[in-house]
């Protein structure tokens, strides 16, 4: 930006930044170069396999606490034997993107900018502008992509381990059999609260590397810069996706989904 | 604005001033060939404030102009927008003939490849290992094979003493290492212009006097265009053809010639600046662990103890 020109506004950035996000893919759909696989696969570990456990554990104490707040609801009107229907439902289409979504806007999206915002201060990024590379299509296209490749894999397992984790509140605090937990979890699911868990969860995720990669991207030059980039990356991605969460929510209940 | 000795300082967007160009040691038309670099009343800035303005000067092929100035006055800033990577207040930047901050963005990053540049921290990618650092430009931009690009690598890595380091990460490197591993890379794709932004800092001395040496012989053997950002005294008296001087306080340039006529009858604070020496004399006999290979030796042309000839 010139000397003496406005600074644009942080929207502007956030517009201009997914702009230049979905112009690289197009470019790199087209045959432009565009990331490397190493890196690709090192972002795939880390998002995915590495993210794995701590979204498992949430996920599982989630629906264990949705079994219990649930149960003594529907006990209270003597529908106890649908509780794993709102287990099943609440994780697969609400809970288990969402909870995956904020755990890895902290450990991942977090990571993302601190990465960014350190190659930003040690000018690794003008060493590829310099060259000509676009450092959208190199640096932020592998985590983009990584994140999306995994989201369907961690809210699949995190939904599943909601699910079994509210099977034993279900069995010993209001009396549901094993065989009605299942009958009525499978009952419940159809392909739309499945299409729209997962789609929910691919624009959480999308939202978390971009929040991520935008505020590395554009981070200060200082060290300071750094941790500074890792918190707004946090608190933005946390904000867009609640945020995504409501409208999706409200949208998908107007249209009768 | 009146400067010292007399000089004028260019406003943005005229034409350079005669006392500048007059100046004892300024040389008007320096000796190499076409221009490189062409600088037109160009104004830079950092933090929303012009840090210089009125800079006016061209660089020829094969010349090494050093830009000088005391901490602060933007020499890495200016660094910045001849390569394209900052926009201008105002004024215009010529790379071989064509404006780095205009036109079509792959235009001017075909433009920007023709450069390389070596930044002040090395600013090695750090996820790769070196070999990969400079095999990625060559991968991306050049017709090599991959048998080819490693060959070019391994050869860049040893001009600068690294052969033994292509397998290692810049994390494993020490800040001299990656000085010499960064212009290494700058060198990957051929650049007809080298800007090298404080390359001496950080180094000893012995090592510093050989990356000036490397620099004079990149330009003996293969004709290499040089603007290098420095403070360090003894490297501009080494290497440089002429000297930029950028000053803090006017935030222009006041200075522009040989350093060497600088040093004795240019304006008293570029006279004061030159006149510190901020390494010792040097003997360039070179010492076990030295980084330039046996074959390449110090040429006559390398003056590295800032005496005027």
């Amino acid at each position: 930006m010139p000397a003496g020109h406005r600074a644009p506004s942080g929207a502007a950035v956030t517009v201009a930044f997914v702009g230049e996000v979905l112009i690289s893919a197009w470019r790199w759909l087209r045959g432009r170069p565009g990331p490397r696989g190493a890196d690709v696969l090192a972002e795939l570990d880390f998002a995915g396999p590495r993210s794995l456990p701590i979204v498992v554990l949430t996920c599982a104490l989630v629906g264990l606490m949705l079994a219990y707040m649930g149960g003594a609801q529907l006990a209270r009107i003597g529908a106890q034997q649908h509780l794993a229907q709102v287990v099943a439902v609440g994780m697969v289409r609400e809970l288990a993107g969402l909870m995956a979504a904020i755990i890895l806007a902290g450990r991942v999206g977090s990571a993302y900018a601190a990465q960014l915002a350190t190659m930003e201060a040690g000018e690794e990024i003008d060493a590829l502008r310099v060259l000509g590379v676009d450092p959208v299509a190199h640096l932020v296209l592998p985590r983009l992509l990584a994140l999306v490749l995994m989201a369907p894999a961690l809210v699949a397992v995190g939904a599943l381990a909601g699910v079994a984790a509210g099977w034993p509140a279900a069995v010993l605090a209001y009396g549901v059999t094993t065989p009605e937990y299942v009958q009525q979890a499978l009952l419940a699911l159809n392909a739309t609260h499945l299409g729209i868990g997962l789609a929910k969860a691919m624009l959480y995720v999308t939202l978390v590397a971009l929040a991520g990669c935008r505020e590395g991207l554009h981070a200060g030059r200082d060290a300071q810069a750094v941790g500074q980039a890792t918190t707004a990356a946090v608190v933005k991605a946390l904000v867009w996706i609640v945020v995504a969460a409501c409208l999706t929510t409200v949208v998908f209940t107007a249209l009768g989904y | 604005m009146n400067l010292a000795c007399g000089a004028t300082v260019p406003s943005p967007g005229s034409t350079p001033s005669p006392a500048l160009a007059t100046h004892p040691g300024a040389r008007t038309a320096p000796p190499g060939g076409p221009p490189v670099l062409e600088v037109s009343a160009l104004a830079v800035g950092a933090g929303g404030r012009i840090v210089q303005s009125g800079l006016e000067f061209t660089v020829r092929r094969g010349e090494v102009l050093a830009v000088v100035g005391p901490s602060g006055c933007g020499k890495s800033t200016l660094l910045r927008h001849l390569v394209g990577l900052q926009a201008p207040a105002s004024g215009h930047v010529l790379l071989l003939g064509r404006d780095v901050h205009r036109g079509d963005e792959d235009e001017r990053a075909a433009l920007r490849r023709r450069c390389g540049v070596m930044f002040q921290a090395g600013a090695l990618w750090s996820s790769m290992t070196l070999g990969e650092n400079l095999m990625l430009p060559m991968r991306l931009f050049g017709p090599w094979s991959a048998r080819e690009r490693e060959a070019r690598a391994r050869e860049r890595l040893a001009r600068v003493g690294l052969s033994e380091a292509f397998e290692l990460r810049p994390s494993a490197l020490s800040g001299g290492m990656r000085k010499r591993a960064a212009l290494a890379r700058a060198l990957a794709l051929d650049p007809e212009l080298l800007l090298l932004d404080e390359p001496g800092s950080g180094l000893d001395p012995p090592n510093a006097a050989r990356l000036d040496e490397l620099v004079l012989r990149l330009r003996q053997d293969l004709g290499t265009t040089v603007v290098m950002v420095t403070h360090e005294v003894t490297s501009v008296m080494a290497v440089a053809d002429r000297l930029l001087y950028l000053d803090d306080l006017t935030r222009t340039m006041t200075a522009l010639g040989d350093p060497h006529d600088l040093l004795t009858h240019g304006p008293p604070a570029v006279q004061r600046f030159l006149a510190q020496r901020d390494r010792a004399r040097l003997d360039l006999h070179r010492p076990a662990g030295s980084f330039i290979p046996a074959d390449v030796e110090p040429t006559a042309s390398a003056r590295v103890d800032g005496a005027a000839p």
